[in-house]
């Protein structure tokens, strides 16, 4: 099929994980709302992994695209 | 809703709506590859393996399986993974090997369309049916789940969003067809990985280790009722090693099952059974764009299937584990009391219009296992409590564990806002996919295994790809029904797996004989077939579990055998019907004539077909080499949890 899936599978990790980083950035320090993780300011170090995972999945999708210009056309 | 209920915030909101956002894309994106109805049902045999095997895998990784293998975990402790080491890998490695070429090689379409090919269309014509009703109420029972679980955590009303999720489904489903399936079956697999494993990780800390966590499992085998796990105390490896109370009898380990039905009717029967003729996993591995990306598709899922007992068992070992402590206060999730607020006015009723509500009257009208001392704590403070407060600590009171809740009951203790926002999604996402991986596999097998061999033959392939968008539809509705009817009715679920059991069951001798033996005919694969259902159907009718009362739970005719445990009966049925089965199509083949000629059967039977040369391949690329590799994996496992 056309569409590779490393490209939705990266963006959408990118994303949620920018956002969760972001968002674990600006709650730090905040510990009742990490009482529940254990004192662990879970999002930030997830949301950096999920970030880190996206955009490995996006890069592999890119150079994918650029070894294999444009698929010769279907007939 | 009483402490089920839990807030989240706007960004747990913005994840679930990326996540949706993201499907539908994949949908959008699709929908102009769609030109042929092998495009829309087949997925143009194009995927590369690694899609499809992460999609076989995740076909089987739904919600049902999360929330289920959690609860196990919980209840029997590490020897839930038999369903993963013994259940699942040789027969994914046999699948790769050895039935593949059939499937992939022959001209089928479909698994039904092979045993029309192989045998006649009276064995198509029933297991088509079968797996056709099958796949709607697999999707109804996801979909109801799904309902029910945004209806009690967040409050949302069962019908919209039932009827919302269901939308979104068919919209990706509809754009594009398999692919869209099976492209967002990976992304959930990603999803559930990610999104679970933090929590397994916090868990795990919060328990202290390993080493911690089987110390107290140790205690748990002991004395399993403290935690209302098991009426019966057990030795202390009990919830920590695989096989060592299975070697101690039924009797002596929480599954209750002995070691011959674990390995014959689990291992061979049941497993071999669902892996191998399945058509909702089989048709992931036959959307692969070659033979041998087809045969690696079961091999590259068995490599996570193999560790994801971390992922859903552990959780549930852990929640036992915390619930013995009591750490925190936590506690495995009660059964919910239906009738909360009747309950609740009952205990406030003035002393003049109910003079004397004892605690006994509370623990019938609930109906539950209850707790008499919180409800007399209850009753005592009454008046001093108010109508909420009341509810919560009846509740509390409870004392049957709700094992279904206990994978979400780790989530809440564990995920901030954030964090949440991702485990549910990831719930949510296999929730959805498990409708979308059933409808596409129903389409498939009704457009092509009913609609063109039955009703419509010999017509354009555009009409075909129109019926296929048209059935679609038509099964997302049919699914929502079952939805509804599995919400309404509750033994209708008791009911289905029943029926669906007895039909299964045997399903694997009939691919094995038509596959390996050459002899094996299309009457006496019938007729050794429609035996197999009748021979569970019997069995089931002359067994029972102790401790269930004869009917729909078996024995309604005799009870010949009692068996400790469910798990273990059903089991047995597995291996009593497949044998049925074999030796009725064995039987019958040996008295009927063979109507298919050798040439026809080529490419269909193991004896007839060319021999796949692998050499082409890098060695340690070989199916066979991967297998064995897997196997040794499997078994090295097997050791170290022995």
């Amino acid at each position: 099929m056309g569409l590779d899936l490393r490209f939705p599978i990266g963006i959408m990790f990118s994303l949620v994980g920018l956002i969760l980083l972001v968002y674990g950035l600006m709650t730090s320090g905040d510990i009742e709302l990490y009482r529940r993780s254990l004192g662990i300011n879970i999002n930030q170090i997830w949301g950096g992994f999920l970030l880190i995972f996206g955009s490995l999945m996006l890069g592999f999708a890119l150079k994918g695209a650029k070894s294999k210009p444009e698929d010769p056309k279907k007939q | 809703m009483i402490n089920a209920q839990i807030q989240l915030g706007i960004i747990d909101y913005v994840i679930m709506g990326i996540y949706v956002l993201s499907v539908l894309g994949i949908g959008w994106t699709l929908k102009r590859y769609m030109k042929t109805s092998t495009d829309f049902f087949m997925s143009g045999r194009s995927i590369p393996a690694w899609i499809t095997g992460l999609a076989f895998i995740s076909a089987n990784l739904g919600a049902l399986e999360l929330v289920g293998m959690a609860a196990s975990g919980a209840k029997y402790g590490i020897a839930t993974s038999h369903f993963y080491w013994v259940g699942a890998i040789p027969a994914m490695v046999f699948l790769a090997v050895f039935m593949m070429p059939f499937y992939y090689g022959s001209k089928a379409r479909s698994v039904p369309e092979y045993l029309k090919l192989r045998f006649d269309e009276r064995v198509r014509c029933l297991n088509s049916i079968s797996f056709a009703v099958m796949t709607l109420f697999a999707s109804g029972v996801s979909m109801n789940a799904l309902a029910k679980l945004l209806n009690q955590l967040l409050g949302w009303r069962y019908d919209a969003s039932l009827w919302i999720c269901s939308a979104v489904v068919l919209v990706y489903v509809l754009k594009g067809g398999l692919t869209s399936a099976i492209y967002t079956e990976v992304l959930q697999f990603f999803m559930i990985v990610l999104g679970f494993a933090p929590v397994v990780y916090l868990g795990m800390k919060d328990i202290g280790g390993w080493d911690k966590l089987t110390a107290i499992l140790g205690n748990v085998s002991q004395n399993p009722e403290k935690i209302s796990l098991n009426t019966k105390a057990f030795e202390p490896e009990a919830w920590t090693s695989a096989w060592q109370p299975l070697f101690g009898g039924s009797a002596n380990n929480p599954m209750g099952v002995d070691i011959f039905a674990m390995v014959f009717g689990l291992g061979f029967v049941l497993s071999f059974g669902y892996w191998c003729t399945n058509f909702l996993v089989v048709q992931r591995a036959m959307a692969a764009k070659n033979m041998s990306a087809a045969r690696r598709t079961p091999l590259i899922a068995a490599i996570p299937k193999m560790i994801f007992p971390v992922l859903v068992i552990l959780p549930g070992m852990i929640a036992a584990a915390l619930a013995f402590t009591a750490k925190d206060n936590y506690r495995l999730p009660p059964v919910i009391i239906k009738n909360l607020p009747a309950i609740v006015k009952m205990v406030k009723a003035p002393a003049s219009e109910n003079p004397a509500i004892s605690v006994e009257d509370i623990r019938k009208a609930v109906g539950l296992k209850m707790s008499e001392a919180k409800i007399f704590a209850v009753l005592s403070e009454a008046k001093t409590l108010t109508d909420d407060e009341i509810a919560v600590k009846l509740q509390d009171a409870v004392t049957e564990n709700d094992y279904d809740g206990v994978i979400l009951s780790l989530v809440k203790k564990y995920c901030p806002t954030g964090l949440l926002g991702l485990a549910l999604t990831a719930l949510l996402a296999s929730f959805m996919s498990g409708m979308a991986g059933n409808v596409t596999a129903f389409n498939t097998v009704w457009t092509y295994d009913l609609y063109q061999a039955y009703i419509a033959k010999n017509k354009s392939d555009e009409h075909y790809m129109w019926m296929g968008r048209v059935i679609t539809v038509v099964g997302i509705l049919l699914s929502i029904v079952c939805a509804y009817l599995v919400n309404q009715w509750a033994n209708a679920m008791d009911i289905i797996q029943l029926v669906f059991g007895f039909v299964n069951a045997p399903l694997f001798a009939t691919f094995l004989l038509g596959m390996f033996w050459k002899r094996a005919t299309g009457t006496g694969a019938f007729l050794g077939l429609l035996g197999g259902t009748m021979t569970s159907a019997l069995f089931h009718a002359c067994t029972i579990t102790s401790g269930n009362v004869p009917g729909i739970k078996g024995g309604y005719l005799a009870v010949v055998q009692s068996f400790p445990s469910e798990m273990a009966q059903n089991f047995w049925l597995a291996s009593f019907a497949f044998i049925g089965c074999f030796v009725l199509t064995v039987v019958i083949s040996l008295t009927t004539k063979q109507a298919k000629t050798d040439e026809e059967l080529t490419g269909l039977v193991y004896s007839l077909t060319p021999k796949i040369k692998d050499s082409g391949e890098v060695w340690i690329m070989r199916p066979a080499v991967l297998g064995t590799i897997l196997l040794i994996g499997c078994v090295i496992l097997n050791v170290i949890f022995f």
